[in-house]
């Protein structure tokens, strides 16, 4: 019976630079904050970062670890903008690769499935087909509905992952995990889209599989571990964004964040303070910060 | 009565229009006033709207924000969801816009160049699929040029000369209003070009024409935006929205 117990940095040295890396959550929740911080730690560099994006692609934008984004929209929730973000996408330091949300999810699943693309109505008519060139349309190769002219239709390309890292609220030591707040988000499918040995996660609790399914409801059983190579047993992974129903984001802490995309002075400090660090020594600085 | 209503309040219920005659379907505002004026159309002459509760359940409350162990939850309705609601024609959002075009183009992306952009903002997000797919309305709440432009720097959701020009695929597009702090506007002129419907009480054409940087189409007898009925302004002040957060949004006046 594997265990695949591991820590932030074993998953980063599985990880190599000109990946393509899907990174789970949603803006500011739910994001694996704790491998981010390791990620930035490292040398990976040239990264192509998938995100329903929020301070996991603005802090490795910020550490210069991003070569492209591949996303429908960035930000911190309580501060619309991710200043991180925006300062990388205005000094043309990223190549951008922009997708509606739906666009998003389906080529997740199309990589899931292992199709080409899949079919949809979203991005005609729009400038997303001008600034993403790799979104084409096509003619329908089924009549239109009642036996109608074909459509004209936009093809979806499979978003091929190399990796995917998400974080869970409880999980057992092979990888099965379950989701306690109200939204899943895209993290089943990212895990579904990247190849095997690509596919990590971190959790809040690691317990044994006896009593996974006494940690919620059944319905909230969505991570299988044939979905997942590596699990990180880490409490606060995903501190400074919000984890439900363990924590809600940490409004200081993000505060501070945001703060520091004033200057590289100031991204320098924060860096030092909050990221080059060990985990041991995050989590104790954080309860310290409560008090 | 009216004399005590507030310019928030008048916004309040141009959005509540918005939403009638939708019947069963998603009425999904965005934003402080749009979310309570969602809210006041399913309360006051709109029952059987669903709406949620920002996040991640459709909820049956009243009142606009309200407490996780407060919800009356009608549905379990995470973000994958939406996209069945949206792609299936049942939804009716309004959106904000950091610009607006006169066809009801709609940019929430970057302003500038959008390879190399002045100012980064949110990213395309569902606008795309919203648009080409169900009714669509828009909330400015800060009505001036440099939101009414004669032409967005990019287009996220897609206005009347756009789906035109797309034939059968664009015959689900449907704009339908935008609201601001200084009027009501719509696209019901014979080539879709935005109208003003509306001003709102204490406001003149001029000032709107003014706020607007294209030419609106200006019908002769502009009306004035319709104040709430005493139950409205019961609902919007005692149920809906008893802390008065609309005033952050729209200064009272």
């Amino acid at each position: 019976m594997a265990d695949k117990l591991m820590t932030e940095d074993d998953v980063v040295a599985r990880l190599r630079s000109g990946m393509t890396v899907a990174i789970g959550g949603w803006a500011s929740r739910r994001k694996p904050m704790a491998i981010v911080r390791a990620m930035v730690r490292s040398g990976l560099r040239d990264l192509t970062v998938v995100t329903h994006g929020g301070p996991d692609l603005g802090m490795l934008c910020a550490a210069g670890k991003v070569r492209r984004a591949v996303y429908a929209f960035v930000s911190l929730d309580t501060i619309p903008l991710e200043p991180h973000f925006r300062q990388a996408r205005q000094s043309g330091a990223i190549e951008d690769e922009p997708l509606d949300e739906g666009l998003f999810h389906l080529g997740l699943q199309a990589a899931a499935w292992r199709v080409p693309f899949l079919p949809s109505r979203v991005g005609l008519g729009s400038d997303l087909l001008r600034d993403n060139p790799r979104l084409t349309t096509f003619t329908s190769p089924v009549p239109g509905p009642g036996g109608g002219e074909p459509e004209e239709l936009v093809a979806m390309p499979a978003i091929e992952l190399d990796a995917a890292i998400c974080h869970l609220n409880v999980a057992d030591a092979r990888g099965n995990a379950m989701f306690l707040g109200p939204d899943l988000y895209w993290d089943d499918v990212m895990l579904q889209a990247a190849p095997t040995g690509g596919r990590f996660i971190s959790a809040e609790r690691v317990v044994p599989t006896e009593e996974l399914a006494g940690h919620g409801c059944l319905h909230q059983m969505r991570i299988s571990r044939m979905m997942v190579d590596g699990v990180v047993e880490a409490p606060g992974g995903a501190h400074f964004t919000q984890c439900d129903p363990e924590y809600p984001r940490d409004e200081e802490a993000q505060r501070a964040y945001a703060a520091s995309a004033r200057s590289a002075e100031a991204w320098a400090e924060f860096r030092a303070a909050w990221v080059d660090l060990g985990e041991d020594e995050y989590r104790r600085k954080v309860r310290e910060a409560v008090r | 009565m009216s004399g005590g209503v507030t310019r928030a309040e008048v916004c309040v219920v141009a959005v509540a229009e918005c939403f009638r005659g939708d019947g069963e379907i998603l009425a999904n505002p965005i934003g402080i006033i749009p979310m309570i004026g969602g809210r006041l159309a399913r309360a006051a002459f709109e029952p059987d709207l669903c709406m949620t509760d920002g996040e991640a359940t459709l909820i049956a409350n009243d009142r606009a924000v309200v407490a996780p162990g407060e919800r009356v939850v009608e549905y379990w309705n995470p973000y994958r969801s939406m996209f069945d609601w949206v792609w299936s024609g049942r939804r009716h959002v309004m959106m904000g816009a950091t610009q607006v075009d006169r066809y009801g183009n709609q940019n929430l992306a970057a302003i500038g160049d959008y390879a190399r952009p002045k100012v980064q903002l949110l990213g395309y997000r569902g606008a795309p699929g919203n648009t080409i797919n169900d009714p669509t309305s828009y909330w400015v709440p800060n009505h001036s040029p440099k939101v009414f432009v004669p032409a967005v720097d990019t287009v996220t959701g897609i206005g009347w000369d756009r789906a035109a020009a797309l034939g059968e695929g664009g015959r689900f597009v449907d704009v339908r209003r935008v609201v601001t702090n200084l009027a009501v506007l719509d696209f019901e002129t014979p080539d879709r070009r935005m109208r003003l419907r509306s001003v709102h009480p204490r406001v003149t054409v001029d000032e709107v024409v003014a706020a607007t940087g294209f030419d609106l189409v200006v019908p002769d007898d502009v009306g004035e935006s319709r104040t709430p009925t005493p139950d409205e302004l019961r609902l919007i002040r005692e149920v809906i929205d008893p802390d008065g957060t609309r005033d952050t949004e729209v200064a009272p006046g």
